[in-house]
Parts: structure tokens; sequence; C-alpha cells
């Protein structure tokens, strides 16, 4: 079936297998290979992108459900030279070791962060339930969570 | 060797260099690698946990839509040398079954391979294999190593006539007088449950060949690039030179990718048969079964004490769950802990013995910490309650057992243990948790009547890392050496490449190699590579498990740029006429004693070095060193953590309020990055106290066999960490530094389960099965109040 979706900004049209999984429609179909899968059955949330600005996992989604939809994955976060504050604050307080959860578990973070602005510590790990890490222990993912929120507040303009 | 540069990096927190990538999808996990032409590999599995095959017909396979080829494991038995490969026949007459990649008489667990089906693509490969059809005959299972081991159980390999796979022992002293002459003796019976190790990255393989040339290149999610390149040429027949296994960015192995897999194998073979490439995806539930356990042993420990609680003897019997086959490392698991069963403590008599069993359950191998977690588990648990015997308080009997001070201090097993301070660590831990305001605050919730009772447990560890002296492992019959190599090389540009034999994973090896060339060169950080986990780049090396990267991988860089140094020291004093003696090096900058203007930068050295138009009299153009390290001794980090827990006697939930952590990993390179370490080693060792267990019923079913019924924590579940550290160098090699990769998982889970006993003790709770479930915890309250 022919679909027409926008993803990080730019409008595809494709032919899909109705039962084509969105994550492997952007994996396959168009290379974003960063987006990445850890599991089957929407546990871990290595495969957070955002659809319409909200976090989904899209191992759990078909890519026909995102016709006329927005997509944005871990390619489209950065702009040219500049790091999303999400990302940035990943790297600057160690919460990735292996990597292969961080791009879903940042997806996550931009969602949230928009809903909850100015999270507590307890906040942050209830809202990443869904976001499995096995390298970190999850307290330099929180801390940067916690920066990350900071950043974003003080400099909202920069980044949405 | 020559005098290196000072530490500008050493030490420091820099910003990982793995980690732009990462953070923005650009990262290459094999998943990613798609070479034109690709067909997909999909397998199919046993349902049973025990299954005589009759027969598997592929005929309604082969029309399927997209369907290339669909094979049996007797359709393939010609392309083996050998069967997958095990490294460790850890006694003379272990009894090793033939494990190949696709069974063709038996399925001897839920998982086990039968048949393959490659296809044009993912779906139609997963499509297919619905379609092929197989007969079994069910057999009785056994899958508690337990049951296993009587007569009569039902038998894994006829051939064998037994489950048993081997007995090892040492025994090292008088360990019958001990006993007989102790005043006290405590005997513990603990179970190490069986774990899904759940790196997030499932498991991938893709194989490329150039039939011409009977090359093939394999894509692996491997800690091993190397291990699994001689192994699997062996396994394919296929010339070492022919077999180029790269290892690019990988999801966390935590030692379930230390292993050689059925599905390399299979991929190499399919790749050969049908001339195209071939992509394998492991699926999370399919992981579950197809990829390795850890753990699975159950110990007895016993301890021999004077009245006081002074030890004098450590006698321990193991039963370890080898699972259906031997894979890599299997049977030696449980002896890298089996030298460690005293703890930090001293004894003048020590003896174990341990027996593997077969079972029908996927294999065992090696998950974070690998013996070492088990063994610091048996003796700190024991410890404890041998002060309850005696009436010692926790703290007191361990300060009274510990190994003295010292550089070299010879352990009760018969290794020398570096680098000894154990009351250093114990002293941070107990400032830093306020030991006497606990206890206070303890006491006044149980005065009180509080159904949240509080538990303080501590765990003292010392643990083996820098795996290893190869004359050692060769001492225990493990077939490989324990060496690593690294080759610096300065290129004209003045830009350094380093090249490393270890397989990183996550550990940020590319980062803290970086601070350690650069310091020691006098370059900067930024100005070095570090290339790895490629057998065509790096082609030397042991790879990455066991957290012997630094301690051995590591100080080959260290002893590459030496010899770089030695190298541009020599070129420094011909080009400058002067006697290499005469010659200063600082900042990476060799000049003439007295003169300092006169100076050649190690940069003009390699590019002089590479236009090679005046060199010393027998020198070799280019600027480059290889250093292959053997290491003289393991290393022995140890450490102290502290964990309170609250325990509602209500509901048997058990919630972390406080764990502090103070260990002693030698000389830091990069104090983030250990930190890190400890975090996600203390995380894992939690998850097993508290949360994780793999299930099999009586018939051989996995019960928990996904993510959705094996309990991976979140960051609900994990607790803040207060870490500290201390700084006690090791002696053995010149950097100080020991390991630090699973040093939180296995201090962590005794510490916890410390904790969660003392809470209930004066309820009448004695000893706690892990995982310490509401539900174990509230059946160990009732039944301790006699209650049903």
């Amino acid at each position: 079936m022919n679909i027409t979706l926008t993803v990080n900004g730019v409008q595809h049209e494709a032919d899909v297998e109705p039962r084509t999984l969105l994550v492997y429609f952007l994996r396959e179909q168009l290379g974003l290979t960063g987006t990445n899968v850890g599991c089957d059955t929407s546990s871990c949330g290595a495969c957070t992108v955002l659809v319409d600005g909200e976090s989904v996992k899209s191992c759990n989604l078909l890519a026909a459900q995102c016709h006329e939809r927005e997509v944005t994955t871990i390619e489209g976060l950065a702009t040219p030279g500049e790091l999303h504050p999400v990302q940035r604050a990943f790297t600057e307080h160690h919460g990735l070791q292996c990597g292969y959860c961080t791009p879903g578990m940042i997806m996550a973070v931009v969602s949230y962060l928009r809903e909850n602005p100015a999270p507590t510590g307890d906040e942050v790990r209830h809202a990443l339930e869904g976001n499995l890490c096995r390298c970190t222990g999850y307290q330099n993912i929180v801390e940067a969570v916690l920066a990350a929120a900071d950043d974003l507040r003080d400099a909202p303009a920069s980044a949405s | 060797m020559a005098t290196q540069g000072a530490e500008r990096y050493v030490g420091g927190g820099v910003r990982r260099k793995e980690d732009p990538k990462l953070i923005t999808g650009q990262g290459t996990f094999v998943e990613a690698i798609t070479p034109p032409g690709t067909v997909w590999a999909v397998l199919v599995r046993s349902p049973f946990g025990h299954a005589t095959i009759r027969r598997v017909n592929l005929k309604p396979v082969l029309g399927a839509p997209g369907v290339v080829a669909a094979y049996s494991g007797a359709d393939l038995a010609d392309e083996w040398a050998a069967p997958l490969p095990m490294a460790w026949p850890v006694t003379e007459d272990i009894n090793i079954p033939e494990h190949w990649p696709l069974t063709r008489d038996k399925a001897r667990y839920l998982g086990d391979a039968v048949a393959v089906v490659v296809a044009t693509s993912r779906a139609a490969a997963a499509d297919a294999a619905e379609l092929v059809e197989v007969d079994y005959d069910q057999l009785p299972a056994v899958v508690d190593v337990q049951a296993a081991s009587v007569e009569k159980a039902p038998l894994i390999h006829d051939a064998f006539g037994t489950n048993k796979c081997y007995i090892w022992a040492i025994s090292q002293g008088d360990v019958d007088a001990a006993f007989a002459g102790a005043d006290v003796v405590v005997k513990e019976r603990y179970r190490q449950q069986r774990l899904v190790p759940n790196a997030i990255e499932p498991r991938c393989v893709v194989v490329q060949s150039v039939a011409a040339a009977g090359e093939f290149t394999m894509w692996s999610t491997t800690q091993i690039p190397h291990i699994a390149k001689i192994t699997l040429a062996l396994t394919m027949g296929i010339p070492e030179t022919k077999l180029r296994v790269i290892a690019p960015d990988v999801g966390g192995g935590f030692g379930s990718k230390l292993n050689v897999y059925a599905e390399e194998a299979l991929c190499l073979a399919l790749a050969r048969r049908l001339g195209r490439p071939v992509k394998w995806v492991e699926e999370r539930s399919e992981a579950y079964h197809s990829t390795i356990h850890g753990r699975d042993v159950i110990q007895e420990i016993e301890l021999a004490a004077s009245s006081d609680g002074k030890l004098r003897g450590v006698r321990v019997r193991l039963l370890a769950n080898m699972g259906a086959y031997l894979q890599l490392v299997t049977p030696g698991v449980p002896l890298l802990g089996a030298l460690l069963y005293h703890g930090c403590y001293g004894a003048e008599a020590y003896s174990l013995e341990c027996t593997g069993v077969f079972t029908n359950t996927t294999p065992t191998d090696a998950y974070r910490g690998a013996g070492r977690p088990e063994s610091n588990y048996a003796i700190e648990r024991a410890i404890e309650r041998l002060a309850r015997e005696v009436g010692s308080d926790v703290v007191t009997i361990r300060r009274r057992n510990f190994l003295p001070k010292g550089e070299l201090v010879p352990s009760p097993a018969g290794l020398q243990f570096d680098s000894v301070d154990y009351e250093k660590v114990l002293d941070r831990a107990l400032e830093m948790i306020g030991y006497d305001d606990v206890r206070k605050e303890q006491e006044a919730r149980r005065d009180g009547g509080d159904t949240r009772l509080l538990g303080i447990g501590l765990s003292c560890y010392v643990e083996m890392c820098g795996l290893a002296p190869s004359q050692v492992l060769g001492s225990l019959r493990y077939a490989a050496g324990g060496w690593d190599a690294a080759s610096v090389r300065m290129l004209p540009t003045g830009k350094v490449e380093v090249v490393t034999g270890t397989s990183p994973h996550g550990q940020g090896h590319e980062t803290s190699w970086s601070q350690i060339a650069a310091d020691a060169l006098g370059v900067d950080f930024e100005d070095v590579t570090v290339l790895h986990g490629d057998t065509a780049v790096a082609p030397l090396g042991m790879d990455t498990y066991g957290s012997r990267s630094l301690a051995v991988g590591g100080v080959a860089v260290h002893f590459a740029c030496g010899r770089v140094i030695e190298k541009a020291k020599r070129l420094a004093a011909h080009l400058l006429e002067v006697s290499p003696d005469d010659l200063v090096f600082e900042a990476g900058s060799f000049s003439v004693k007295g003169v300092p203007a006169k100076a050649k930068t190690i940069q003009e050295l390699a590019y002089a070095a590479w236009t090679a138009h005046s060199l010393p009299e027998g020198e070799e153009p280019s600027l480059e060193a290889t250093y292959v390290y053997d290491p003289p001794n393991f290393t022995f980090p140890f450490g102290s953590h502290i964990c309170v827990v609250e325990v509602d006697t209500e509901t048997g939930k058990v919630d972390i309020v406080r764990y502090v952590a103070v260990d002693d990993c030698g000389t830091v390179i990069n104090p983030t990055i250990v930190e890190g370490q400890v975090h996600g080693g203390i995380a894992q060792g939690i998850a097993q106290a508290l949360y994780e267990q793999a299930v099999y019923d009586d018939d051989g079913n996995l019960l928990t066999s996904s993510m959705m019924d094996y309990l991976v924590p979140s960051a609900v579940e994990m607790p803040w960490f207060e870490l500290d550290r201390t700084v006690t160098p090791s002696p053995t090699n010149p950097m100080g530094v020991k390991g630090i990769g699973e040093a939180g998982t296995i201090a962590a889970t005794p510490a916890v389960i410390n904790a969660v006993v003392d809470a209930l003790w004066h309820l009448g709770v004695k000893t706690m099965d892990m995982p310490a479930s509401p539900e174990n915890v509230w059946n160990a309250i009732r039944r301790a109040k006699g209650g049903n």
C-alpha cells in the first residue's frame, strides 16, 4: 500500500507491505538505522521515535499507521553543527556506554521534557520505565535528563 | 624504558570519543549492515526441551515466496570440519559432547536449532520457517542440576551414560584438621539462580564472501573477534588467512557475546553454499533460548572457625549446571571463582570441589563476573552467618579475618594477591553510610513495631582481573593464552594510531587508550585514534571479557608507547648530533639537557622517520612499535559495599534506601568511565539479588522467555548509588591498574541479600533465596512465624 509521511522534515511517498512495522520501514526502506530494535514485546524502548511530537515505540506501530503524519528519529534531532540539549547532556553526564538504547532513550526524554520541563529525579525514573538500559544502572541517565531539563528551561527557543 | 610524558589526560574524566556517533544515530551496529544481494536466515528451533528428531520435511518450504534454500542438520553435515568450539576442557576426563550448529539426532533444549530457512527478505524467511515440518518424539526432560545428577535421570547425551560433565577439585592445607579442630562450623547452602544476560542489542551475524578467492568477512555482535576467527576457521575448515571477523559497534555483552555461536558458523556455511551475503538477526524472545544463560549453581560452603570467629578452614562444594552443551568456556566459568571462596579473609586450609552437570536447558557460560559473583556471594553471606553464630558484629568479624595489608600477600587457595588493604575501603564505606546511626535507626524501628524494617548488608570483596598469565591458563587447561597486544603508529602528519587487541562494547577503550597514549607520547588527546574490533586492522589480540582490557590491553598500549619513545629518542639524538643520554623527553619534545632550544618534537621525528632521509645507522624507517604483553600475575581489585534496605513485612517488598560503594581498582585512567562501570555493575548485582530469575518447568519449557516475564530492571527499580574509591596501585604492572568492569556485580548481590536477612533475622528468618522478590520474602517471614 502507498503511504505519504514526513520523516525528519523530508516528505516520503512509499509502497509498504501492510504488515511493515514503522521501525523496519525507517531502517530498511529509508536507511535510517539510528533507531534500534531491542525486543519484540515493546518492553525495551530502544526503538522510540517521535510521531507528531509524541514518543512512540516504533516496533509497535505499523508504517501504514503513520500515513500523513510526521516522524522524527534520532537522525533528525540535532540541527547542523549543534546537538540537541538532550544529546549534549547524555555525553556530558556519561549517560551512555554501549549506546544501543541511547537513541530511543534520548527520543523518550525529548518528548517527556516537553510534558514536564522541571521533573524531579524520581519523576524521571518513572518516566523512563519503558526504556531499558543494561549498561549504566540509569544514574547518569537521570543526571543527564535533569541537566537537559535545566538547559532547555534556560534556552527554550534553541530547541524544543 | 625511556621516561614517558607527564599526565595531562590520565586521571581526568575527559568526554568519551565514542559518544558523538552514538548520540546522533550514526553508530554502526551489525544490524545496520546489509550488503547488496543479502539473503536472510531464520532458524527453526525445537519447541521441546528434549525430543528425538524423526524427520525434517523441508518440501513445503522450497516453493514458498522468496525462499532461496532450506537445510536440516543432515543436509549441512559436510560443512563442518569440526564441531563448535569449546576452549576449556577443565579436566583430563571431561565429557565433551559434539555440538553441531544444527542438531541431527535429538533436540536437547528448547531452542536447539533443527533447520534453517533462507529467503530474500526478513519477512519471507520468517514466513517460510513456519512451513518446516519436524516430527519429534518427546522425551522426558531434566532441567534441575540436582535432579540431573541422580541415577536414572534422563540422559542428555546418551553416549556418556551419565549427565556428569566433570569433577574438578583443589585443596590447600589440611582441611580435615581445620574442621576437626574448629570450635564452630557453619554450613550454608545457596542457590545461584539462572540468569539471562539481556544485552540490549540482540545478536546479529552478516557474512559476505568472495567465492572466487575463498574469502569470508563476518560482521558479528561479538566481544571476541580474534577468538571467533581462529575457532571458526577450524570449525569451517576455512584457512585462517581467508576469514576476517569484524565487531563494529557492539551493543553490550556482559559475557553473552564472549562466545562462538551456531549462527556464526551457519551464516558462514550458507554464504559458502549460496555465494550470497547472508544475514541472521536474533529476535529478543529467541535470544532467551539461543544466547547463553548465566549462573545456575548450587553452592555448599562450610566455614571452620574458633570461638572468637577466627576463620580456620573453608570447604566448598559446587553443582554447576552446564546446560545441554558446552559453549566456548562453559566448564571453566565456576573455576574463575574457585580460588576466591575465602573472600578477603585468611584461612589455614581451603578446598573446593565442583561438579559440572548437563541438563535440558540453554547452555550456561560467562555472565558478568563469571564465577566471582558466585564466590563472593557465598563467602560474604556465610561470614555474616558465622558472625551471628559466634555473637560477633558483622564488621568486627570481617576485620578479625582480613588478609594482612601488603603489596603481595599469599592467599589461602595458593594465589598471590596484590595490593591488599581491605580495612581502608571498609572504614570509608562505614563512614559514608554513617554505620552507627543507621544501626540506631534500625533498632528504633524494630522496637517501635514498625512494619517497614531496616536491614544493613555488607559486602567486602576481592576479585581477580587481568586475565591472565598465559602459563597459569595453561595449567588450568585453557586452550589459549592471556596476553594482549597494542601497536602505536606515529603518522607523518604527527597524528597517532593506536591499534588494540581488545574489543570494547561500551567500555570506552577509544577514550581511555587515547588518554594513555596521549600522555605517554606528549601529544593531544584529539590527535590519537584507536582502532579495534577488526581482525584485518588489529590482527593480534585476545579481546574483551573478565575486566581484562585495561590491565592487559591498556598496559600493552603503555609499553608500545615506550618503544616508540625509545626509537624517537635515538632518532632525535642522531638529528641533534648528541648522545641519547643527553636528551630529556618532556611534553612530547626531546631537548638537549641544559639547552632547551635545541629540541625535536615527537611529531617532527615522526615525519623524519617517514621521509627516512637521515636515519641513524641500521635504523628502520617509520615510527611505530608493537608490544605483546603477557601479565606476570592477575590483578586483585577490592572494595566494600554497604546496602541499606527497607523491608515491608506485610507485603514482602524490598526497597533499597541507601547504597554505598567504595572500590579500589588501582590507578584510574578515566574516573567518569570507572564510575559508569561501577554503576552498571551494581545494577546487575542488584538485579540478581531482587528481580531476575530464569525458570524452566519440568518439561524443559522456559517460562520466563521474554522481557514481559523476566524482570530486566528499569530506572524505577534502581537506587541512587553513593560512590567513592581508594587508590592502591597494583605492583603487577607499571601503570598500577587493576580492572573495574565486574566489581559492582561481584559486590552488590550479597550486600543486598545480607541486608534483607539482617532486617528479618530477629523474626527468625535465617536465610533468603534469590531473587528476594516480595513473594519469597513474604513466604520466608510467614515460615519463620510458623505459618503456612
